[in-house]
């Protein structure tokens, strides 16, 4: 599971990177979402993978016994679940203002601020 | 609980919310907005003053111990951030009451501000990995609200180039946190410090530090991944330019002295090595962008680059010298930089434009704002006595000392440009005689006095530039504090798990 899962956050890698390559805006959206869920899925996997063993102290015992499944990858990840969700929004929002302004989607016509006139 | 060491976090924290409450009402919005400037500045004093006669002090949130509990901690360098940034906060908040259109305030400019401080201060204060992440978040997200609001086309695309490597850098980070956390199964940095010291994976805890240089060089504007600074930092009102150029750089900065003096010392020879050309190339690299400039705050952003060069070069030096050269240049420098991009403002103010070509005979008509200008001008090219002489002056002779001698000639080269630019500032903008009025610009002559908004914010941070210079010896020697502090990872340990040194000294034994 976890060659598979290795190789998932590779593509995602390589997908976000040359999304964000790109010359649309919209692509760079896209590319900047890939990298977050690349980087989450990879917290995932590096957080080791345990199937069916929750972290629950049972009845009787003391401490927890066994292999467990880590819980605080999980909570890294929803963390930037979260984070993510808040700042894409705000990404859309820039992009639309700055396709509305601009009128093109296009890098190469907003290079205005890297000028020497601007 | 040690309210001290979190009310840096819950003033900036409060009057945000109380200025979300006060959204209409702007008067009391710009009150509210000085009171809790002033109340952060007020404490962040109080905090550096004890950090430096008590030591370290760290504090367990919610009183879950580390390392499973998120865990404060001001050590001096944190301490002299925060100080840093309540001085900011307060000088380009009252700046900020004379030059910020009222339009923009009225979508939300004084509580974005105070949430911008609250994840500043929340860098600096954090002492666990994760946690800096999310204080990262919170600094950003109103940073790209505060570059955005207005949306002026120069801000749109500027804001583009700036959210885009900003967020790039925290997927990275991130990426980083994650992979650190696999490797040694915890994000507490002086649980952290430890396990990698004595980690048998050199190879993988090298490639985590190469990760969290990138990360974090992209925040902090190094060669060669600074190229969204000059892109978007002149865009934005001056106010927000100002406390950018000052604070948030420089969060990257203090970011990278802690992670390379605390968590990555497996093999300084390596990694500081990189560090060390890394500086040579960012200190050459922005002076030399700035001198092909013409308009005033673009000089003005990429002389930040070339001055982050220096900061990183006292960090590379690893010497308790040089660390405290760049402890001291981070506190010249921010100092200096806002208050240029303060005198920009006034500038702006008065002949509406940042074009050099444009302006002209600022001195003949307002000799003080030259004098304001000249200050700080030469404090950054580092002319005695000038706080910027004597923290050059720590670094190269930190540099000398470990024969260094090719970054040392860079270093005094970089100087000589820095003049050259400053120069060229003052000679277009305030000596020349001024060129034709352009329609296209419009002109307000105003006397001083009707700018004092702008004007005792940019005299108090000159005066705090002069007694920099020419009283040095207190601040030479915290910095010097600071320094060994960073130095001996173990003092930043003992403050926040003890028993984790009993194992060390044990193991030795």
């Amino acid at each position: 599971m976890e060659v598979i899962l290795a190789f998932v956050v590779g593509a995602l890698y390589t997908a976000g990177f040359y999304m964000i390559l790109r010359r649309s805006i919209v692509k760079l959206i896209l590319g900047l979402g890939l990298l977050g869920h690349a980087a989450n899925l990879m917290i995932f996997t590096i957080g080791r993978l345990t199937r069916g063993s929750p972290p629950i102290i049972g009845h009787e015992a003391e401490t927890l016994v066994g292999p467990f499944a880590d819980p605080l990858p999980q909570a890294l990840i929803l963390t930037a679940i979260v984070i993510g969700f808040g700042v894409q929004a705000f990404a859309i929002v820039l992009v639309k203002r700055a396709y509305e302004t601009v009128n093109t989607e296009d890098f190469d016509q907003m290079r205005s601020t890297d000028l020497h006139e601007a | 609980m040690n309210v001290l060491l979190v009310s840096p976090l819950i003033i900036p924290f409060i009057t945000g919310i109380i200025l979300i409450l006060m959204w209409k009402n702007r008067p009391a919005q710009r009150a509210i907005s000085i009171v809790g400037s002033a109340a952060l500045f007020i404490v962040s004093i109080i905090l550096l003053l004890t950090v430096w006669e008590e030591g370290i002090q760290a504090v367990q949130i919610g009183g879950w111990p580390a390392p499973y509990g998120i865990t404060l901690v001001a050590d001096l360098l944190s301490a002299i951030m925060i100080v840093l940034a309540g001085l900011m906060a307060i000088s380009v908040a009252f700046y900020s009451l004379a030059s910020m259109d009222s339009e923009r305030e009225a979508f939300g400019y004084h509580p974005l501000f105070h949430i911008l401080m609250m994840g500043i201060c929340g860098s600096f204060l954090t002492g666990d990995l994760f946690n800096l992440y999310v204080w990262f978040e919170v600094m950003l997200i109103s940073s790209f609200v505060l570059v955005a609001l207005g949306g002026e086309r120069a801000q749109l695309e500027g804001g583009i180039k700036y959210v885009t490597l900003n967020l790039i850098s925290s997927a990275i980070f991130l990426a980083a946190v994650g992979l650190i956390y696999g490797l040694v199964g915890t994000l507490n940095m002086a649980d952290l410090s430890v396990q990698l010291r004595e980690s048998d994976q050199p190879g993988i805890v090298l490639t985590l530090a190469m990760l969290f240089l990138i990360a974090f060089g992209l925040k902090a504007a190094v060669f060669p991944l600074y190229f969204w600074l000059p892109a978007s930092y002149h865009t934005p009102p001056v106010a927000v330019s100002a406390i950018f150029s000052g604070l948030l750089t420089k969060v990257g900065v203090y970011t990278l002295i802690r992670v390379f003096t605390l968590l990555f010392i497996i093999d300084p020879a390596y990694t500081h090595t990189i560090l060390l050309v890394i500086a040579g190339f960012t200190m050459l690299s922005g002076v030399l962008g700035a001198a092909a400039q013409n308009e005033f705050r673009r000089i003005l952003s990429f002389h930040i680059v070339s001055q982050i060069g220096y900061m990183v070069m006292g960090l590379a030096l690893y010497t308790p010298l040089a660390i405290a050269g760049a402890v001291f240049y981070i506190t010249h420098h921010i100092v200096v930089k806002t208050n240029l991009f303060l005198v920009s403002g006034v500038v702006h103010r008065l002949r509406g434009t940042y074009q050099l070509k444009k302006l002209g005979g600022i001195y003949q008509l307002y000799p003080l704002l030259g004098v304001l200008f000249l200050i700080p001008a030469f404090s950054l090219a580092g002319i005695p006595p000038l706080s910027g002489f004597w923290a050059k002056f720590v670094l190269i002779r930190a540099g000398l000392e470990t024969n260094q001698y090719i970054i040392v000639v860079v270093a005094l080269i970089v100087s000589l440009l820095t003049i050259f630019s400053m120069t060229k500032i003052w000679a277009e903008v305030f000596w020349k005689a001024e060129p034709e009025p352009d329609p296209a610009y419009p002109r307000e002559d105003l006397s001083l006095g009707a700018l004092a908004g702008y004007v005792l914010p940019i005299a108090a941070l000159a005066a705090v530039t002069i007694v920099i210079g020419l009283f040095s010896e207190p601040f030479v020697r915290l910095a010097i504090d600071a320094a060994e502090q960073l130095l001996d990872p173990n003092q930043y340990i003992h403050a926040v798990r003890p028993e984790l040194l009993e194992g060390i000294v044990q193991a030795q034994n």
